[in-house]
């Protein structure tokens, strides 16, 4: 039984190995195009000045600013459609578990609607609205939070509906009622602290939904990160490919220290899992 | 939220007495209306920017240009040239599923061969996380470095083999491009929808065929295929339905002439004014829905069955 296991377990590295490394090839060929195409001079040359000037911020701003336009209202989007998301969803779904199971069902198809509906879909329908949106709150990019937090919605229902279903809402909060405190309380020094990983995941889905968002914000009119990128693939290629290539490694690097993060705080695996 | 405080076991509220019994019922409707008022925010933000929204298209849909009633929209599908832009999005869709399904379900179960908690599967599940929901204008840009005109696979084998990949015409901003590309986030889209399922394989269920005398290929036949194949065709039928929604790797990759629906719907948005037919970009987005809507129908019922095993 043992050399078969170890059998098995040797070919299953082989395995392992080659489908890494085939697919692997097909992954980072693309990523390692980019690198070069921001370093190599017509003539064969390489060069650095694309980078140099990449990481001269003041600099840049002043050189393409679209480009940092753009990566501002992204920054500002991200913080203002986590807090928006949170504000409307944490207390609603607390609440109708609570006091409105009946209503459970409800949410929750609401919630997952924007699966069926694609953004492309929704800009068409959210261009009326969205007239009055400016006529109303003015063009800014930052409305564009709203239309986000509907896309974020699924994704941070899911997250923060398992985070909810893993502790004994009811109870604690009954506990905490019957000791004194207020509705405002329970929700921010009992329910929130019970479940922060859940939170976080949601939050941590709407940074990365709102920075890779690109068709809403582009047929809206208004400039987030991506927009001032495609916009600067038209005037300077090799600029916008390496923004392109800075803003997917650092998205690696940051999910990358997040998969450390997230286990570290004791949270089970498969909660982690279903939301992630 | 705490002007609808209630004592959880608080009785028919006090400070409203009612001086006619039978109005208990009453009282609890009250009691509801008032514990309703919670999700008012909730639900007024739904409807101004989920179902106006949805409303708009599908109202408009079978709308006119003057607000009258017309099939004119949805009739105006059946034409050539919008038939052609659905049958290529669903071709699109169909073959990049099929692909990044079957090769995205090989390096999950590469994955789950290795440490649950080893560097490996941290490193190939954050770049799949990233290059999944992340990718769209920068994915385009990625291919354009790789194999544009002047792209660095495109010179290296022109330069070192010999080989134009172009010479049959340039292929990369149209269908077979779109393919190559969709495919690249396909891929790491299956992984991060189909681990999960091959996590929930006990290692007892190989030993339990093993110790009735099966071989791999039983076990495989016999046990993990019937298992897995729910959570298979529903991560297939995701995928699906991401591609035929997708909308910003093809916007930033193709800018002449609109070989798919939602390029279509692009062109209907900006220059709806020069057609005169506002409403038929409504009608196309509804034609969208309708087929992503069968799809993800499909997957939560698939999704079911995966559960009753897999959970």
């Amino acid at each position: 039984m043992a050399g078969v296991t170890a059998r098995r377990a040797r070919k299953q590295r082989a395995f392992r190995w080659i489908v890494v490394i085939v697919l692997g090839l097909f992954f980072l060929v693309p990523l390692f195009a980019m690198l070069m195409f921001t370093i190599r001079e017509p003539d064969g040359h390489y060069t650095f000045e694309t980078w140099r000037q990449f990481f001269d911020w003041p600099q840049l701003a002043s050189t393409y600013p679209d480009l940092w336009t753009g990566m501002r209202s992204s920054g500002e989007l991200v913080l203002l459609t986590v807090a928006l998301m949170l504000v409307l969803l944490v207390p609603t779904v607390v609440w109708v578990r609570l006091r409105l199971p009946w209503l459970r069902r409800v949410i929750e198809f609401i919630c997952l609607l924007p699966l069926t509906i694609p953004a492309i879909v929704l800009v068409v329908g959210l261009a009326p609205v969205y007239a009055w949106v400016t006529y109303f709150l003015g063009g800014s990019p930052m409305t564009l939070t709203f239309a986000y937090t509907v896309l974020v919605l699924p994704y941070a229902y899911r997250a923060i509906d398992a985070g909810l279903s893993g502790i004994d809402v009811k109870t604690l909060s009954e506990a905490a009622r019957s000791l004194g405190s207020s509705w405002g309380t329970v929700m921010w020094r009992v329910v929130l602290p019970n479940i922060r990983s859940a939170v976080l995941s949601a939050s941590f889905l709407t940074v990365a939904l709102v920075l890779g968002e690109f068709t809403i914000a582009s047929l809206l009119n208004r400039t987030n990160l991506q927009v001032a990128v495609e916009l600067l693939g038209k005037s300077s290629a090799t600029m916008s490919v390496a923004v392109s290539l800075a803003a997917l490694v650092l998205a690696f690097i940051l999910l990358f220290a997040l998969s450390f993060a997230g286990r570290r705080r004791g949270q089970n695996r498969r909660s982690i899992r279903e939301t992630s | 939220m705490t002007t609808v405080a209630h004592q959880p076991d608080a009785a028919p509220v006090d400070q409203h007495r009612d001086p006619v019994p039978a109005s208990a019922k009453w009282r609890a409707g009250w009691r509801r209306g008032r514990q309703l008022t919670g999700v008012v925010p909730f639900f007024a933000f739904i409807v101004v920017f989920l179902v106006i929204p949805t409303l708009v298209v599908a109202v408009g849909a079978f709308g006119s240009n003057d607000g009258r009633p017309t099939l004119d929209n949805l009739s105006a599908l059946g034409d050539g040239y919008i038939v052609d832009a659905f049958v290529r999005s669903i071709l699109l869709s169909a073959v990049t599923a099929v692909i990044g399904a079957i090769l995205g379900a090989l390096l999950a179960y590469a994955l789950v061969t290795a440490k649950p908690d080893g560097i490996l599967r941290r490193l190939v599940t954050s770049a799949c996380g990233v290059l999944a929901q992340f990718g769209g204008v920068m994915l385009a840009f990625a291919f354009i470095a790789t194999i544009g005109l002047s792209g660095f696979v495109t010179l290296f084998l022109k330069d070192q083999l010999g080989i134009d990949l172009y010479s049959g015409g340039v292929w990369l901003f149209d269908l077979p491009g779109l393919m190559l590309v969709y495919t690249y986030f396909q891929i790491p889209l299956m992984v991060i929808v189909f681990l999960p399922a091959l996590d929930g394989i006990r290692p007892q269920w190989r030993e339990a065929t093993e110790s009735l005398g099966g071989s791999t290929w039983q076990y495989w036949r016999r046990v993990a295929m019937p298992l897995l194949a729910p959570a298979f065709l529903g991560s297939t039928l995701l995928l699906f339905a991401n591609a035929f929604s997708a909308y910003a790797t093809a916007a930033a990759l193709v800018s002449q002439g609109s070989p798919i629906v939602p390029l279509q719907i692009r062109s209907a948005l900006t220059s709806e004014v020069v057609l005169g037919q506002q409403n038929l970009g409504k009608a196309m987005a509804l034609g969208m829905v309708v087929v992503v809507a069968v799809v993800m129908w499909l997957y939560a019922y698939l999704q079911k069955r995966t559960s009753r095993w897999l959970g």
